[in-house]
């Protein structure tokens, strides 16, 4: 390997010295890949990086460190889309914001101080949601890399990526990669959307925290947090239903928080603090720059060998393609291959098997989807083969079809018949099959 | 109309916990502290990006000060692998300039940049006193790093000893040799502690009076609906007994027939589903776990002297308390449960009062040491530390800090008393000590081919894989190299393995040489970012005493994407 070999794509050979470490990866052998496994050292894979189009969705704490290590892996095309703006309580780990940029927009800001940093780099900005787009604009990317907080827009990102596949055009098929954190833990994934297990497939890894019984909240709380469960949801209703709750408001938070220590001093109990109280309205995960920086570099790791096949990345079809990571005794990772379902309602095709008690009634099913850590739709719609079983909007649908609620399921279905349940959050439709139990 | 209570005025948080929330609901006013109190030196070699990727993660949470040692001049090739570099940076000194840029991270944090080579600075007397916690990157001169290792080690310095190129990367922590963490920050799920085969008379006398009618007409299903699960167990389990012979359910067998008892109580209430989803975990016998078990072998709780870490003092404590009454302090936590808010704060209370007696019987055993080892008043140790440790006792952790393994030119690479241990890592498919073996002959091969620094500034370190003329050979000689040591390593443990694996072995142990050797000793951001993650974690839990640190040495493999931990 000759020095001759490392080429000067971008102008001077100076210009090129800057990529020296990444350089000298791609123009020599790996011991992992071969010229079978698509990898010729030398040109094809730097410029295979310097073209590859590449979308970050989030721009917190995790998009912060995705936008600096894409960059110094040497993509040159980068988007990035965040709807949010900066929070002072986001200054101990997104890093590319500083105290004077707090209340503008994270895409923005994290772009132009990346691009400032890493000249020749160029990303480009979107404030807004990712559901403002279309298929069109998800189908000029190479590669879709997520730090995100939220498992909806997960979902939606994923089964928009699995629509998009097109069997008759390989560029349709976009590699996914999704990172999260919660304190000292985190994971990664990358998915090959139709053809490996897709985020839908893994929602139960997620699954949801279970929530308190209303009638806990209402007549027997037993803990701080139910206390404040109570003025969040019930008190807020009664006293301010014409505010809109801001969760990011100190006076809301102080309203909230006086009814909460109140309610618990009434009823002795003791725990309540201002702190708390925020953490459980604004359902507070806990994080960290070290964390962030873990879970960011793993995804943009796979990224740059997806991109150059340099080496072999995980989440290729029957290979690993989740590393969950655990730091807080010792250090530990689990890197294993999560199955694809073919009953996965976004990228199966089979049904999934629910099965129910016969006798409990059609609002009891509705209320389980949001709970069922492989379901989690909180505003269901069903129809069965036949008919509308319930439809909680537009209003003329509900008010024909709320009357199901309180008939008993087996009046309403016969076992193993198929229903199909729509959620407005998403597109998909989810299909069960339902067994009498 | 309410009566407004106004909330407490220190309760409002202040811009600072307002900035730092997310981190203070992980390790609290007091890891924060511990934190802010932190200097860092940082000795920075080679490309030195996980360094700084490091010193991020630290500036970001606050740490007190940071100082890297760093005597290189910036270059093109830091531009394109370190952002805490600008375009103006181009040849100035490179840790004068990455402070620059750390330091905009926080305008809370001090950091501080020193120019001079590691050679002349490590010579001087006293110069690593300023500092609580070191990092130092490969690749350097071995014989400075034993001297570091010396000095921290003679001043009880934890130091981090960590090398990142291409696509793996190593780390190991010298810690001292007794490290123990009271708060350990464990699963809450395995911290319920109800202590059902032991109930105490207050405990009995509630469960007796909030079962009474139960299984008769005489209680109203609203009642029987909100009796604490808790209650319950200690109902049925009395029942138990007596048509068992006053034994309680032991096998699995018997537990499982216990639940179905459970159950003919009731089908459906969601008092009963809690009772019996508890039953395998709350019917475990108390028993300390091997660590717990070791920490009361330890020769230090028996060795107490007048400056004996306050740790030990407890720690001597609880064991006569364990001896005393076959059970560690009651933590006295209470998950929630269905019942009538009244019932469960009166259970609560009933738990916190046995947690309070049992810790007032630990205070006093403490006292008692401090006297008989002349303790000074002004090192008396406090109530709330000594009832953080009763709260935490089942999962309190002790780390054995062992040197580093420093590989000297013309000295044999041993593993001593881990001999046996490695040699039998190296048949685990799991394990990376291969790759640990290639991170030791490259070592090796630095020691052995460096030449001395001289006055251009030229540290003199050879790195395989750094030219492109040598490139080719020194893939053969690191492999060589590893592989020698891996014969070594198995005469040393007096043990052999069998073909074909010992060549699968060697032929997996090559790959990764090739791959070492194919970086020539260069970072990739993502690995040395990665790296620096893991590294910032593990050293906000040494300075915080929070969590469980790694022990001693974790690798990671980017390529097959996960981490092992090695004790060497």
């Amino acid at each position: 390997m000759a020095a001759a070999a490392v080429p000067t794509t971008n102008g001077s050979a100076t210009r090129r010295a800057r990529w020296t470490y990444s350089d000298r990866i791609l123009s020599r052998p790996g011991a992992y890949v071969d010229e079978e496994d698509g990898f010729v050292p030398g040109e094809a894979p730097i410029t295979s990086v310097e073209n590859a189009r590449i979308l970050v969705i989030g721009a917190g704490g995790l998009g912060c460190e995705i936008l600096k290590n894409l960059a110094l892996s040497g993509f040159k095309k980068i988007d990035v889309i965040d709807m949010d703006t900066i929070d002072v309580s986001n200054l101990n780990r997104q890093f590319l914001f500083r105290e004077k940029d707090v209340g503008q927009p994270k895409a923005t800001v994290a772009a132009n101080f990346v691009m400032k940093r890493v000249p020749g780099c160029t990303i480009t900005p979107y404030v807004g949601k990712i559901q403002d787009k279309d298929q069109d604009y998800y189908l000029q990317f190479n590669i879709v890399v997520c730090g995100l907080d939220s498992i909806e827009a997960r979902r939606w990102i994923n089964a928009t990526l699995v629509d998009l596949v097109d069997m008759e055009n390989p560029d349709s098929l976009k590699p996914l990669i999704d990172g999260g954190t919660e304190g000292f833990k985190g994971q990664s994934r990358v998915i090959f959307p139709t053809m490996t297990s897709c985020i839908e497939c893994q929602l139960d890894m997620h699954a949801p925290r279970a929530a308190v019984p209303l009638c806990t909240l209402a007549s027997i709380p037993r803990q701080p947090q139910h206390c404040i469960e109570w003025a969040h949801i019930i008190k807020w209703e009664e006293e301010r239903k014409d505010v809109t709750l801001d969760t990011d408001d100190p006076e809301h938070i102080t309203w909230l928080y006086k009814k909460a220590l109140a309610r618990a001093q009434e009823y002795n109990i003791s725990g309540v603090t201002y702190s708390m109280t925020q953490g459980v309205v604004k359902n507070i995960i806990p994080a960290i720059a070290s964390t962030n920086a873990i879970i960011a570099a793993s995804c943009c790791n796979e990224a740059y060998k997806i991109a150059t096949t340099c080496a072999p990345c995980i989440g290729m079809p029957g290979q690993n393609n989740y590393m969950l990571y655990t730091g807080d005794t010792s250090v530990y990772t689990y890197t294993f291959e999560h199955q694809k379902k073919d009953d996965c309602p976004v990228c199966g095709n089979l049904p999934k098997d629910l099965v129910v008690n016969p006798t409990s009634t059609l609002g009891d099913l509705v209320e389980s989807f949001a709970e069922r850590p492989e379901s989690q739709l909180k505003k269901p719609n069903l129809r069965s083969e036949g008919k509308s079983l319930y439809y909680s909007s537009p209003a003329s649908l509900m008010a024909q079809t709320k009357g199901n609620l309180v008939k008993p399921l087996n009046e309403l279905l016969s076992d193993g018949e198929e229903i199909a349940v729509t959620d407005p959050a998403f597109s998909t439709v989810f299909k069960y099959r339902v067994h009498f139990s | 109309m309410e009566v407004q209570v106004p909330p407490p005025l220190q309760d409002i948080p202040t811009a600072k916990e307002k900035k730092y929330d997310r981190q203070l609901r992980l390790w609290g006013a007091s890891g924060q502290k511990a934190l802010e109190e932190t200097h860092v030196l940082l000795i920075n070699n080679g490309s030195g990006v996980t360094g700084v990727e490091t010193l991020k993660n630290l500036v970001l949470p606050g740490v007190g000060q940071f100082t890297i040692l760093d005597s290189h001049v910036v270059s093109e090739a830091d531009l394109g692998v370190n952002f805490f570099l600008e375009e103006e940076s181009l040849g100035q000194f490179r840790a004068e300039e990455t402070v620059r840029c750390l330091c905009e991270l926080n305008p809370g944090v001090q950091g501080f940049a020193l120019t001079e080579p590691l050679e002349t600075f490590i010579d001087k007397d006293d110069v690593l006193k300023p500092y609580n916690l070191i990092l130092v990157s490969a690749p350097l001169d071995s014989a400075i790093l034993a001297r570091i290792q010396l000095y921290a080690n003679a001043l009880q310095i934890p130091t981090f000893y960590f090398r990142s190129t291409g696509f793996y990367s190593s780390f190991s922590v010298l810690l001292p040799t007794a490290f123990p963490i009271v708060d350990t920050h464990p699963d809450p799920t395995s911290t319920t502690d109800l202590r059902l085969l032991k109930p105490w008379p207050t405990l009995s006398e509630f469960v007796r009076e909030k079962t009474k009618g139960l299984g008769t007409e005489s209680m109203n299903q609203h009642d029987k609906s909100h009796i604490p699960y808790v209650c319950l167990l200690l109902h049925y389990l009395e029942q138990w007994r007596d048509k068992n012979g006053g034994k309680n359910p032991e096998t699995y067998k018997e537990k499982s027939a216990f639940r179905e008892l459970v159950r003919e109580g009731d089908a459906n209430e969601e008092n009963f589903d809690e009772a019996c989803a508890n039953v395998l975990k709350a019917l475990n016998p108390p028993t300390i776990s091997s660590t717990v078990r070791n920490i009361f072998a330890a020769p230090e709780i028996d060795e107490l002297t007048t400056s004996s870490p306050s740790f030990w003092l407890i720690a001597n404590a609880i064991r006569q308390f364990y001896n005393t009454h076959n059970e560690l302090p009651l933590p006295g936590a209470v998950p929630d449960m269905k019942a009538q808010s009244a019932d469960y704060i009166e259970l609560q209370n009933i738990y916190k009062k046995k947690a309070r007696q049992d810790c007032a019987e630990v205070v006093e055993t403490v006292r008692q040491l401090e006297k008989q080892t002349d303790r000074p008043k002004e090192h008396e140790i406090s109530e709330k530390e000594i009832e953080n440790f009763c709260k935490g006792a089942a999962h309190i952790s002790l780390v054995r800090g062992r040197p580093l393994q420093i590989v000297e030119a013309g000295k044999p690479i041993t593993f001593g008393d881990r001999a046996k241990a490695m040699a039998m890592e190296l048949t685990n498919p799991e394990s990376l000590i291969g790759l640990y073996i290639c991170f030791l002959a490259w070592d090796e091969y630095i020691a052995t081919r460096s030449t001395p620094s001289n006055e251009n500034g030229d540290n003199g370190l050879k790195i395989p894989g750094s030219t492109d003329k040598d490139y080719k050979t020194d893939e053969t000689k690191l492999i060589d190299m590893a592989h020698i040591i891996v014969d070594n390593l198995l005469k040393e443990a007096n043990t052999s393995i069998d073909e074909p694996e010992s060549s699968e072995i060697k032929a997996q142990i090559a790959k990764q040489c090739k791959e070492l050797v194919r970086a020539g000793g260069g970072e990739l951001h993502n690995l040395a970012s990665l790296t620096g993650g893991m590294i910032s974690q593990e050293v906000i839990k040494v300075v915080t005493r929070q969590y469980v640190p790694v022990d001693n040495t974790c690798l990671f493999d980017g390529i097959a994407s996960r981490t092992y931990v090695l004790r060497i």
